[in-house]
């Protein structure tokens, strides 16, 4: 069913679908809308789960690690600063293994104070061991929330979902809604891995010592250093699990179909622009509009950021002369870490067997800074037309007025 | 790879003796039941046994008399603050090691 509605609602009706059991939020802009609608959908009956109100994001995550160890689906979303109030609940829950699933609506931190639009939020939780996906418009927000549920629960990591705050989460667009019938084909009952069990007392995720030990059947019980490692190899193989869930969901609802790359002419291009979220669409404008004037030039979204698909990014971008890396966030004192990572890929993927596409590092639209289209084509053309592709521009910064 | 043989993603563990490791090592105060004042042992009946009920760890025998097993007491002392009769005694470990000496 097509509807015209907000990406905040776009996220609720997800959620919905999905059959969380359990809501604990705390509001925060641009987050406040969508955790209002869950409110709406769990008092008013349409929606059979409970509602933990809480007195912060901390304890928002906390309560979600609870519930999922009690053995429910649970949802949460932030924002900012919340997520960062979270932060030491969101390395439990990924070395706990819980499949939560959170939105995280995009916006700048402080300080200074700004409640606009950024990635520096979710970027900076970049290495606590959670999947992150990061979607383009309002369609990609109700199937990724979805998808992200499956994934969560396939290998018992936990899923940031991560959308532009006021871009998507306040605008109103067309989106279909998906049957719940078909959701329920696709994503079944939440069979915890881990959960509390009165049968069969354990203690869960409770200290560990430098080395393993035996446990009290006398076999060897992992130390942290076993349970960690174990999360980088699942979080690994989570890039494969991701394609068959993609390729499952597009059989079901006719749509999607690229879990690490949404490129759009890149196939013949020498000059591929990258970047996350919204902005990937807007450079579609920018692509379509220097294909006008003769730059055979494209445009790939990266939907997959953690675990990194690093083969599939290397391998759209490898035959390209120019990499343009547009980035709404940055790690200080270096440059962005999207930018670092698909330099990273590159270099891996290509090692001494061809010359590497040159990259060039672009930070726009922080706190929510304009980014103009004019200013994009005129980014993408400098590269194309610049004489020497050897020496990439050292970080460049648009939009800035100083 | 050595051995790995439990099989969990997570740290998991199943309740049961000795499962946080030998806890008496950290043991600063030992706890010393005095039998002349402790009522069971007084008595020979089976009464009392707060001490048995109140310690975390489960290490103080419901029997005639009390015994407390030192590898897994911590020495919290939450069995001689609960003691209605006085009986135990926390003592300082260096004390008696030095006296053992
Ligand atoms: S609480 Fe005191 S009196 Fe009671 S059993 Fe323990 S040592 Fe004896
Ligand atoms: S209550 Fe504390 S001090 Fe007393 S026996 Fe138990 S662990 Fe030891």
């Amino acid at each position: 069913m097509y509807t015209i509605e907000s990406g905040n609602v776009a996220a609720a009706l997800g959620v919905k679908l999905a059959g969380a059991q359990v809501i604990a939020a705390y509001p925060i802009t641009p987050q406040t809308p969508l955790t209002e609608k869950l409110s709406e959908f769990i008092e008013s009956r349409e929606m059979d789960a409970q509602y933990i109100p809480v007195e912060s994001e901390h304890s928002a995550l906390a309560v979600c690690i609870a519930a999922s160890t009690a053995g429910a689906r649970a949802f949460t979303a932030t924002s900012a600063n919340g997520l960062l109030y979270m932060h030491e609940q969101i390395h439990w829950a990924a070395g706990a293994r819980l499949p939560l699933v959170m939105c995280v609506v995009n916006r700048g931190v402080g300080a200074p104070w700004t409640v606009w639009n950024d990635h520096q939020d979710s970027i900076s939780q970049r290495d606590t061991g959670w999947i992150q996906m990061y979607v383009c418009d309002h369609q990609q927000i109700v199937d990724t929330v979805i998808k992200a549920f499956r994934l969560a629960e396939a290998v018992s990591i936990p899923v940031m979902v991560c959308y532009d705050g006021y871009l998507l989460s306040h605008t109103y667009m067309p989106f279909d809604i998906p049957d719940q019938k078909s959701v329920d084909g696709f994503l079944s009952p939440y069979r915890p891995e881990y959960a509390l069990d009165p049968d069969k007392p354990a203690n869960f995720n409770t200290v560990t010592l430098p080395d393993v030990r035996a446990d009290i059947h006398g076999r060897m019980s992992h130390g942290y250093m076993e349970v960690r490692y174990l999360l980088q190899e699942d979080m690994r193989k989570a890039i494969d699990v991701a394609g068959d869930i993609e390729k499952r969901f597009k059989q079901i609802f006719g749509r999607g179909g690229e879990p690490y790359v949404e490129s759009y002419r890149c196939e013949d291009a020498e000059f591929i622009a990258v970047s996350m979220g919204s902005l990937a669409y807007q450079l579609r404008d920018v692509v379509d509009m220097l294909r006008d004037e003769g730059y055979k030039v494209g445009i790939a979204a990266i939907r997959l950021y953690r675990p990194f698909p690093d083969q599939a990014i290397a391998k759209t971008l490898e035959k390209a002369k120019g990499v343009i890396v547009f980035e709404k966030a940055l790690s200080y004192g270096y440059q962005g870490p999207l930018c670092a990572d698909i330099q990273s890929a590159l270099y891996a993927q290509s090692n001494g067997r061809k010359k590497r596409p040159s990259v060039y590092p672009y930070i726009l639209g922080l706190g929510g800074r304009e980014i103009k289209t004019g200013d994009l084509i005129n980014a993408v053309r400098r590269v194309c037309t610049e004489t020497s592709t050897d020496t990439p521009d050292t970080l460049g910064w648009i939009g800035l007025k100083i | 790879m050595g051995t790995r043989t439990c099989g969990h993603k997570i740290s998991y563990s199943e309740p049961g003796p000795g499962d946080g490791g030998r806890t008496g090592s950290w043991r600063v105060l030992r706890p010393i039941i005095n039998l002349d004042r402790c009522t069971p042992a007084k008595r020979n009946t089976k009464a009392c046994f707060i001490c048995w009920l109140c310690c975390p760890d489960g290490v103080i025998s419901r029997s005639l008399p009390p015994t407390i097993n030192y590898q897994y007491c911590k020495g919290c002392g939450i069995c001689a603050e609960e003691c209605p009769m006085n009986a135990i005694e926390m003592v300082e470990e260096v004390s008696l090691i030095k006296e053992e000496k």
